[in-house]
């Protein structure tokens, strides 16, 4: 799209010169078929993503064009690499040549497919479609040596790591789509014909194979779609059945024999969740009604409850304050912890939100970006779900799989391998940090319009319009694409500034930022470097050097939504404390269930294409 | 058995006190207070729910006849007449038995008259009934419509509720079973009441109409023409059903959308090269036969797709490569297999009760897969023990088994190759030959049919046949009252006589006699009657065979009748062709010329519009003529004057050039 509103004003200049009108059609034709390319390919990711939704294209990234670099040397490549031509002599068998797609199918697609066309049979037609590990050898037609498998379209017998050929199918010829489909449940592969299933080919197939075609004479030409066009066989369809199948699976899975075991089990973790979160009254109803006890004491619930309502309105100094009365050995034994809050106090400065700050403004404490009253993580399961995973099971279960792609916050203590920002499970549509830094509008109209209509109802004042930022969003909260430059007009327009608009906060805020430096230089001498720390850190006083720190580049620290995590973690140990666990048992059976998953795609395991768990969380 | 004697007593007085306890629901019916019978009625509901014996009990005790009378009674209180209706549904659940006697007292039209009530809670309850009644196989379907009232009050009660849908759609799915029925339902409404159904919220409703469908549409066009041109909900019918074939929907429905648009495109309704038939329909119906499928949906799915390819290739040649469907097949005839009788017996009392049908369908398929295409056949053929599974199963007890082993057979007799080799090889003559001795008539003419191919001229299993003594089989067939059977009886005599040794035509003629002969040439049906001219043509070709001294007169006879009666061009050209082979005969050709009146039509047949005629006549005359026989200058004379040359010279300029060659090489003969 770019280039063709780059060429859409040269357009009229070139042309009013006679002598330059070819080189226009020239561009013009360039910038067609600029726009034809990229509109196949949104095709192509469109469909590919419709089909394989389990599949992470960072991590295994799907086939969507045959490989330059992997292939004999009598294959010829053209058409963005998706038609192939024979170019050798083509006298014997030994002048057979194939080449594989640029990456092997990964598990996670449960069904792969894909459709090979017959633009010419050449010479004689030897012409062989499949699948064939990487390392095999190129100067060969799929099917004839080992981990590798084909269709050959002159006797239409199928080759299984082996130089003679079953009887299969019909032949083909010029004209015909032949498709390949790798089922990865079952480990089997089929083909098609013009649409029609041909029957199991192979079972028993290794992992990792790669779509493979082969060529033999001159003249033989076929050309791929991995998905750029719609597919001739229906495989949609077939993928549908192999849902059903797996769903019914899970769904007849054998739970526990004795009765009332597992709705007893299902009880308990529902009542352990609210408890953890400080739902009091719900998880006092919810325990009576359902006859259990709760391990908690309802004050010590009430405090956590209390606590995190200050951390969720920003109110940071006032939290920290409060766990140290509550919890006075809490903070001082778990440095990095006050170090995480005291950061996130020091933002909440910048913010204006923060109680020290406020009093210094002489604003009422509500009065900017205020956070609702109670603690909120509920209106935003998902968010919710996604920090607990990673805080927890990737420590417990996977300690080399990173917790922070979340927000780039080391959410625990001692655990600091900040080392992969951008790992993200892929079944958990939570905030990737390009998402995050790219487009904050978006993030925080989610939470902010739901979260205003309940502090409208509870206040009964409606005080947060004086805030611009809340103005801002919610106006244009449905329009995405377009709110980022409107937002950007009306927040300047809006009297968000710095610590609240007083010098006094802002000096206080500086001073702030100094005991935070020497907390963090005195800590690095007593424990050792912390690369999660001093990222926190710089990050946080990375915000100063913009004049408009909301909407720099390190301007979503100052969401909203990045407290949850701090206030999640915060809870967290203060449950340790208790002895309690640190992650209720549902977040962490969602938690197992997703990385599960994940951990079925790297193994092979198709299946884990039809099971994703938000299906199962409505 | 001692064991048995000792048991003896206490069984009756267990069955004594179950009596008793029955007896006092059934009087309680009676009791005057209509509370009490209400409670009374209410109390046998929950006694009789799952207890087969209480129901029978009850029955036998006389309680139909009294619930029905409060059913029926306008005094009863609505709620006691639905409870009747209840507890008559609940007894209708038992038994086979159970349901005879509710029909022999009269239940359906006491229910249907039932239906005139306006509270729906009695509908529903009398439809649940009526649905159950109907549904069971000893219930005569026709007492839904003899009252013709019935079916539109029942199309006007389908938009009462999601029960009344379901009950009486299922009526309809299983109470359609002729033309007559299907015309009635149609013409009363059904496609266009039930139409909507078909996205019901209900699964049970959606199937319900979706079978109606599969009924309506069964070779009927009228019905199929109507279908295809129905929208619900904006959506084309067809695709609605397409829609109901996807791979996630429940196998029930698939296979019943299949039918339904399998019936449709037989009925000429959808072409046959539809992508909804190509693409969608035949893949589904594989799938229907594959090994995962419950055996009896794997027999509907085979018998559904013979019928929906029987008739086009291309969808032959497209399910012979489909899922490897040729060798699916094989897996029909495993049935019990050898796990299953060792296993546990219940599995092998299901096998066996299937297994028959699993076989029949799979012959019936395979017949449809190989009747067009030569290389499907020797596919078939060379499936594992192909051969040898048709020829056990022409001898199996199951008449419907033997019938679709003996159309596999008669589809792959049509194969030269297959008569050649496989045929020959697995010597199926044998047990086709048994199966003719005694049969009903539809294996008769299956049979009498593939017989008709191994008698060809080139089969290699033509020579046993002879010799097993099939003249008189094929003869009595001759004499059959099935038009089918008498075409072929003479198609195989025929096929028989071509090319046949004088011994092999005297034996023919012997047993058939001129009688039956006469009698063939006269048959109303042409096909037998061109058959049987056929066998002649083919009983004097060859001129060593054409003088037939004894029988002359009489074939001249037939030749007479038959040029002078009102036949098809093909029948008088055959004819004529008959009489060119007699007057090729040395002795015969003395038949036609004393015949003058015979002379006068080949004269007459000679100038016809119709080319071919001429031709055959043509010929008879250049016959007649030629040189090199004794006699023929006298022939030539008398010919000459009866004015055949001015003729032949002017067919000399004809414009068909096979005539006109004809003629001249005629000419010649008076030249030389």
């Amino acid at each position: 799209m770019d280039s063709v509103e780059l060429c859409g004003p040269a357009v009229p200049d070139f042309s009013t010169h006679p002598g330059l009108a070819a080189g226009v059609a020239v561009l013009q034709l360039a910038a067609s078929r600029y726009l034809a390319l990229s509109e196949q390919e949104k095709e192509l990711n469109q469909r590919l993503r419709s089909l394989y939704p389990a599949v992470s294209d960072q991590e295994t990234p799907l086939p969507r064009s045959w490989s330059p670099k992997d292939k004999f040397s009598y294959i010829g490549l053209s058409q963005n690499n998706l038609r192939v031509h024979y170019k050798g002599h083509g006298k014997t068998p030994k002048d057979a040549a194939s080449v594989r797609a640029t990456h092997s199918i990964p598990a996670a697609c449960g069904v792969y497919y894909f459709e090979v066309k017959i633009i010419s049979k050449g010479r004689d037609g030897y012409m062989g479609i499949g699948l064939s590990a990487q390392g095999v050898n190129m100067n060969r037609l799929p099917g004839w040596d080992k981990h590798s498998y084909g269709y050959h379209g002159d006797d239409g017998h199928s080759f299984c790591s082996s130089g003679t050929g079953q009887p299969y199918g019909p032949t083909f010829t010029t004209g015909d789509v032949i498709g390949c489909c790798v089922n990865l449940i079952n480990n089997t592969c089929f083909y098609t014909k013009n649409g029609h299933s041909l029957g199991i080919a192979f079972t028993d197939l290794p992992p990792n194979l790669y779509p493979t075609v082969g060529l033999q004479t001159p003249g033989e030409v076929v050309d791929a779609n991995f998905g750029q066009h719609p597919f001739v066989f229906d495989i949609e369809d077939y993928m549908r059945e192999w849902r059903t199948k797996i769903q019914a699976q899970i769904d007849c899975f054998p739970i526990g024999e004795r009765e009332g075991e597992w709705q007893a089990m299902i009880q308990k973790m529902v009542a352990s969740y609210l408890v953890h979160h400080s739902y009091c009254a719900t998880a006092e109803a919810f325990a009576k009604s359902t006859d259990q006890a709760v391990h908690e004491e309802l004050a010590s619930i009430k405090n956590r409850q209390k606590i995190q309502k200050l951390v969720l309105s920003g109110r940071m100094g006032e939290a920290i304050e409060t766990t140290q009365q509550l919890y006075p050995s809490l903070l001082e034994r778990n440095s990095d912890l006050l170090f995480m809050l005291k950061v996130r106090q020091f933002i909440e400065m910048v913010n204006g939100t923060d109680s020290e700050v406020r009093c210094l403004g002489g604003r009422s404490p509500k009065s900017q970006d205020s956070y609702p009253g109670s603690p909120r993580l509920f209106n935003s399961p998902v968010h919710k779900a996604s920090n607990v995973i990673t805080d927890h099971l990737c420590f417990p279960l996977f300690p080399g799989f990173d917790s922070n792609y979340c927000n780039g916050v080391s959410s625990s203590k001692g655990h600091t391998s900040a080392h992969s920002h951008k790992s993200c499970p892929p079944t958990i549509p939570s905030p990737e940090p390009g998402v995050l830094n790219g487009s904050r509008g978006q993030q925080t109209n989610v939470s902010a319009e739901v979260e205003m209509e309940v502090d409208h109802f509870s206040n009964g004042v409606s005080e947060s319009s004086s805030n611009g930022f809340l103005n801002g969003s919610s106006t244009h909260g449905i329009d995405l694409e377009e709110c980022d430059a409107d937002m950007e007009v009306d927040s300047a327009q809006s009297k968000r500034q710095l610590c609240g608009g007083s010098q006094a906060a802002i000096e206080r805020m500086i001073q702030f930022g100094r005991e935070l430096q020497s907390m963090s230089e005195h800590l690095r001498r007593e424990r050792g470097k912390n690369s999660a720390n001093k990222k926190m850190l710089k990050d946080a006083f990375s915000l100063l050097a913009y004049s408009d720190p909301w909407n720099s580049p390190v301007g979503y620290q100052l969401d909203s939504i990045q407290r949850e995590p701090v206030c999640s973690t915060l809870n967290s140990a203060i449950l340790e404390t208790h002895n309690l666990p640190k992650q209720p048992p549902l977040a962490l059976a969602v938690g197992q269930a997703a990385q599960c998953l994940s951990l079925m795609a790297r193994t092979g395991s198709g299946s884990c294409a039809f099971a994703s768990v938000d299906d199962y969380l409505h | 058995m001692m064991a048995c004697l000792l048991e003896a007593p206490l069984r009756i007085s267990v069955l004594s006190e179950v009596t008793a306890t029955s007896r006092h629901y059934v009087d309680r019916l009676f009791d005057p207070d209509p509370q009490n019978v209400l409670q009374g009625v209410i109390d046998m509901k929950n006694a009789v729910i799952g207890n087969n014996r209480q129901k029978a009990n009850l029955i036998v005790l006389g309680a139909v006849p009294r619930l029905l009378y409060l059913l029926q009674q306008s005094s009863s209180s609505l709620e006691l007449r639905t409870e009747c209706a209840v507890v008559l549904g609940s007894l209708a659940m038992g038994t086979e038995n159970n349901i005879k006697s509710l029909v022999d007292c009269h239940i359906i039209p006491a229910l249907l008259q039932g239906l005139l009530c306006s509270d729906l809670i009695f509908i529903e309850a009398c439809l649940r009934c009526l649905r159950t009644v109907f549904i069971s196989p000893v219930t005569p379907v026709q007492l839904l419509y003899t009252d013709p009232t019935v079916i539109p009050h029942l199309m006007s009660l389908l938009s009462l509720s999601q029960h009344t849908q379901e009950y009486i759609t299922q009526i309809f799915a299983h109470c359609c079973k002729t033309p007559e029925h299907q015309t009635v339902l149609f013409n009363h409404g059904a496609i266009q009441n039930i139409a909507p159904l078909l996205i019901s919220p209900s699964y049970k409703v959606r199937m319900q109409a979706l079978k109606c469908f599969s009924v309506l549409a069964y070779e009927n066009a009228q019905v199929s023409m109507t279908l295809v041109n129905v929208l619900v909900d904006g959506e084309q019918l067809s695709q609605v059903f397409v829609r109901m074939m996807q791979r996630d929907k429940p196998i029930e429905m698939q296979l019943t959308a299949a039918k339904c648009l399998t019936y449709m495109c037989r009925a000429g309704a959808i072409r046959t090269d539809d992508n909804c038939i190509v693409l969608k329909t035949l893949p589904c119906l594989v799938r229907m036969c594959s090994k995962e499928r419950l055996l009896e949906e794997r027999v509907e799915g085979a018998e559904t797709l013979a019928y929906l390819m029987e008739p086009d290739i291309e969808l032959q040649r497209i399910a012979s490569v489909t899922d490897h469907l040729v060798s699916m097949l094989a897996d029909y005839f495993k049935y019990p297999s050898s796990v299953s009788a060792i296993t546990d017996i219940k599995r092998l009392d299901h096998d066996l009760k299937h297994a028959h049908e699993l076989r029949q369908a799979a012959f019936k398929l395979y017949a449809s897969l190989g009747s067009n295409d030569e290389d499907i056949r020797k596919k078939i053929t060379e499936t594992e023990n192909m051969m040898d599974r048709i020829v056990s199963g022409l001898s199996e007890s199951s008449i419907k088994v033997r019938l679709a082993a003996v159309r596999c057979l008669h589809s792959l007799s049509r194969s030269v190759q297959q008569l050649r080799t496989s045929f020959h090889d697995h010597a199926v003559w044998k047990p086709l030959m048994k199966l003719l001795q005694n049969a009903p008539d539809e294996v008769l003419v299956m049979a009498s049919s593939t017989l008709c191919n191994l008698l060809l001229e080139f089969s290699p299993s033509k020579e046993p046949i002879l010799e097993s003594g099939v003249i008189e089989l094929l003869c009595s067939l001759t004499q059959s009252d099935s038009p089918a059977l008498r075409v072929n009886g003479i198609w195989a005599l025929m096929n028989m006589a071509f090319q046949a040794d004088q011994k092999v035509k005297v034996e023919i003629v012997q047993a058939l006699g001129t009688e039956q002969l006469f009698r063939l040439l006269s048959d109303p049906d042409t096909n037998v009657l061109m058959k049987t001219l056929g066998l002649l043509r083919n009983l004097l070709s060859t001129r060593p065979h054409t003088d037939m001294s004894s029988h002359g007169k009489q074939i001249m006879q037939a030749v007479t009748l038959i040029l002078e009666g009102e036949h098809s061009i093909e029948v008088k050209e055959q004819t004529l062709c008959i009489l060119a082979n007699i007057a090729d005969g040395n002795t015969a050709k003395e038949l036609i010329m004393t015949n003058d009146d015979m002379l006068q039509k080949i004269k007459y047949y000679m100038g016809h519009s119709n080319v071919k005629l001429q031709l055959a006549a043509t010929f008879c005359i250049s016959n007649l003529i030629w040189n090199e026989e004794d006699g023929s200058q006298e022939r030539q004379d008398k010919l000459r004057e009866m004015g055949f040359v001015d003729i032949l010279h002017k067919l000399t300029q004809a414009s068909d050039p096979n005539l006109c060659d004809r003629a001249k090489k005629a000419m010649q003969q008076y030249l030389a």
